[in-house]
């Protein structure tokens, strides 16, 4: 696997990317795949009545511009990027469209039980989560690995499931999961103040995360009305009624803009004004 | 750090206390009586730690609703047990403004607070039982074993990322280190045990590798032991060398510096002179300054070492302090903007002025007080003005001046009868002063021997935000330059064990003669 992330001689938006597009695929189609293949008896969903939904994640406006990271202080990191890493809050795709923006399924699949899926990767390689953002079950294994042989700390701080914070100093995996559905599940190592990950938790296999062109797809759904959601960490969430017919794949646009960024999610213990409260009190 | 936590429970008490006050004596929700009275100012009514006197604090006063706690004998995010929840009750958070209430509260009061804070957060319920880790008992310590810790410390395990090389929390990760809350959030210095939230002794440090401190970025070690990469011996060394870094005993508390006297030998002729080594350093608590404003309640040096030597000519005073930077270090310029925008706005002020220096001032009272009056403790008042050292780390040189309160400062700009050498290495500040006994200066305090010259230390980290009157500040303290041993001391016992002897001697021999002269009697007698 360390092949597959080897970042040099690569521009890791580009990996980044690449490695989105295969979870993407695994993720979304493949957890339906999977369902419909080894794991047939436990699979609520018919595949021969299912239908699905693409799309595409539309950015409007001025693209931001996102701060290089500094990571002379990490040679070994810094040497795995061709060009200089930036942050990843906001990557607008040559083509107009927003990556990094995680598509599910909020509401239209509560009454079906899915099998739990195998195990996901999360790596750490040139200090730079890969993913950034990841899809998983409720349950499901992440295995969370560090390619890079140098001190990463894995602190994730959910609101619904319990948080940890997991030293991996050296070439080591760690598996943890989650046992309730949460979107989403922050991750950021404290050695690294730059490295930071979203987990989308939930009930279903069907997710996926924009891509490159930027793209989604989720397949293999049962015919049925659906509230689709796209969430995006600086613009926030937005949702949209998606009925899936037989056979058919229905196509969904979500079109983010700047002025969005007010309705981003709140970074966790953003400073309450007190006065405001002893007032309403 | 005793003052410090005195200071943080009247702070506490203060704005705590109801106006119509409340009866603890129903014992139905004794918990909620307890928490609304004692706990509410700080952690708040809903326990989400934003109480009326939270933005005064950091760290931030807990919030109870994620059950979040540090101090835990169970893995990384799990609950931890009632046990562990008492402890922190009773124990505080020293290096915090959480006090212990052991002594403060009835066992039922509590215990029965344990049940309350539990009640904010729906992650217990009934059937979570949270369990304990499993402990292993101590490894013995040696020479050979504390060496394999540093060696884990900073190449394996790679603590010094955020405590630093010499453990002071001066890590190169240490200026982005973020609580659960984005607060800005200090690596510990683990040269100040006696702080160690959880406890200081070898035990406690283990196991707070093992199970990390939840809702900071002090991560678990648990799954390195697991995954092979070390053993379990290796982490007790790891705790063995962590517990190496602090003194064995901590600091007692002392109210003077003594002076010693370098008889026939130099005084220390720099900062890191090995003759210091043989001087025995005063620890000093240091507080925020929370009486003129604008106030300062995060002081980032709580404590400085105080050493001084004196040749009957010079003195020479060292004052060593742990600070994680050298300000202005562009690497903290982040956290110190974030610092001041947390801790300013009650204080009117604000500003980020850009680039601050640290700072460390000596204070003393211009004359030798008769009596026990001495100058008000902030930079004196117009009645009793002070004489002050002053040392700042963009600028070489030290500057002498004075004061009749604060704000009222005045530095010489030339003539100075005082020079300074400064080290900084390894997160910890070193200043040797060094001034004749006696000037010809008006101003100068003349230093005596034999008696308690009262003396104050101030001290400021500006990457923390720290300048003007935000700052750590001292009450007073002494400085005694023991006396030149007069010569009288060796001859009076040389004098009197001849006397002795002479008396002895002579006493014996007029006896003996008598003796003689009576046998001479006899024998006449006897003869005639």
């Amino acid at each position: 696997m360390s092949d597959r992330f080897e970042l040099r001689g690569g521009v890791v938006l580009t990996l980044m990317l690449l490695v989105m597009v295969g979870c993407g695929g695994g993720d979304g189609g493949g957890g339906g795949g999977d369902a419909g293949t080894g794991m047939a008896t436990e699979s609520p969903v018919d595949a021969a009545t299912a239908g699905n939904i693409a799309g595409s994640v539309v950015f409007e406006g001025d693209a931001p511009s996102m701060d290089d990271i500094d990571m002379s202080s990490e040679a070994t990191c810094a040497a795995k990027h061709s060009s200089t890493p930036m942050v990843q809050e906001v990557v607008v795709n040559d083509n107009g469209t927003l990556a990094n923006v995680f598509v599910y399924v909020k509401e239209g699949l509560e009454s079906l039980q899915f099998p739990t899926p195998g195990p996901v990767l999360l790596d750490q390689d040139g200090c730079t989560y890969l993913p950034h953002i990841l899809g998983v079950m409720v349950g499901q294994d992440i295995t969370i690995r560090n390619s890079d042989g140098l001190l990463h700390n894995i602190n994730a701080s959910p609101d619904i499931n319990r948080g940890f914070n997991s030293s991996q100093p050296v070439n080591m995996e760690t598996t943890r999961s989650f046992g309730a559905a949460e979107v989403m599940v922050p991750l950021r190592c404290d050695v690294h103040g730059w490295m930071n990950a979203y987990v989308g938790v939930l009930d279903h296999p069907y997710h996926s995360v924009s891509n490159s062109n930027g793209a989604f797809s989720l397949s293999t759904l049962p015919p049925g009305d659906y509230v689709i959601e796209a969430w995006h960490e600086r613009y926030g969430a937005q949702t949209q009624n998606v009925n899936v017919t037989t056979g058919q794949t229905a196509e969904v646009t979500f079109t983010f803009s700047p002025s969005m960024a007010r309705n981003a999610a709140v970074p966790l213990g953003t400073p309450i004004d007190l006065h405001a409260i002893v007032e309403a009190s | 750090m005793a003052a410090r936590i005195a200071l943080a429970v009247l702070f506490a008490a203060a704005s705590v206390l109801p106006p119509g006050g409340l009866s603890a004596q129903d014992g139905d929700n004794l918990g909620e009586v307890t928490y609304v009275r004692w706990c509410a100012g700080c952690h708040g009514v809903d326990g989400t730690g934003n109480g009326t006197a939270a933005e005064y604090m950091l760290p931030r006063p807990r919030d109870f609703t994620q059950a979040l706690y540090q101090i835990r004998t169970t893995a990384s995010g799990e609950l931890p047990t009632d046990e562990d929840i008492l402890a922190i009750i009773d124990r505080g958070m020293p290096g915090t403004t959480m006090p212990g209430w052991e002594n403060l509260l009835s066992n039922d009061e509590r215990e029965a607070l344990v049940e309350y804070l539990k009640s904010f957060s729906r992650f217990f319920t009934p059937d979570q039982v949270p369990q304990p880790l499993e402990f292993s008992s101590a490894t013995r310590s040696n020479a050979d074993v504390l060496a394999e810790g540093e060696r884990l410390f900073r190449e394996v395990a790679d603590c010094a990322a955020c405590h630093g090389d010499g453990g002071r929390g001066d890590g190169e990760s240490s200026p982005t280190l973020l609580d659960d809350g984005d607060f800005p959030i200090r690596a510990a210095d683990l040269t100040e045990n006696w702080l160690f939230n959880g406890g200081g002794e070898v035990e406690d440090i283990y196991r707070r590798l093992l199970t990390g401190l939840d809702g900071t970025p002090m991560p678990s070690l648990a799954d390195v032991i697991t995954a092979g990469v070390l053993t379990d011996d290796q982490l007790w060394a790891i705790a063995h060398y962590a517990r190496s870094l602090s003194p064995d005993d901590p600091p007692g508390i002392t109210e003077v510096v003594r002076g010693v006297l370098f008889e026939d030998v130099p005084l220390p002729s720099s900062v890191d002179d090995e003759a210091w080594d043989d001087v025995e350093g005063a620890y000093l608590p240091l507080v925020g300054q929370i009486i003129v404003m604008p106030r300062w309640f995060d002081p980032r040096v709580d404590g400085v070492w105080a050493q001084a030597a004196h040749d009957g000519e010079s003195v020479a005073v060292r004052v060593s302090w742990s600070d994680p930077n050298n300000s202005p270090d562009p690497e903290w310029a982040d956290w110190k903007s974030l610092v001041i925008s947390l801790m300013q706005p009650k204080e009117g002020d604000p500003q980020d002025e850009g680039p601050t220096p640290d700072q460390l001032v000596v204070q003393f009272p211009m004359q030798m007080p008769e009596g026990m009056e001495r100058p008000f403790f902030l930079k004196g008042d117009t009645r009793r003005p002070v004489y002050l050292w002053q040392w700042q780390s963009d600028r070489d040189g030290a500057l002498e001046g004075e004061a009749r309160g604060v704000g009222t400062e005045a530095f010489q700009s030339e003539g100075q009868n005082l020079t300074v050498d400064a080290s900084y290495a390894d997160g910890e500040w070193q200043i040797m002063f060094t001034r004749p006994l006696v000037t010809e200066d008006e101003g100068d305090l003349d230093f005596v021997t034999g008696e308690a010259i009262p003396v104050a230390f101030f001290a400021w980290d500006g990457d923390n935000g720290e300048s003007g009157t935000r700052g750590a500040v001292s009450s007073w303290y002494f400085l005694f330059l023991e006396d030149a041993t007069p010569a009288t001391v060796y001859v009076y016992p040389v004098l009197a064990m001849m006397l002795t002897a002479g008396l002895g001697f002579l006493v014996v021999g007029s006896a003996r003669k008598r003796e003689r002269a009576s046998v001479k009697i006899e024998s006449e007698t006897e003869n005639s």
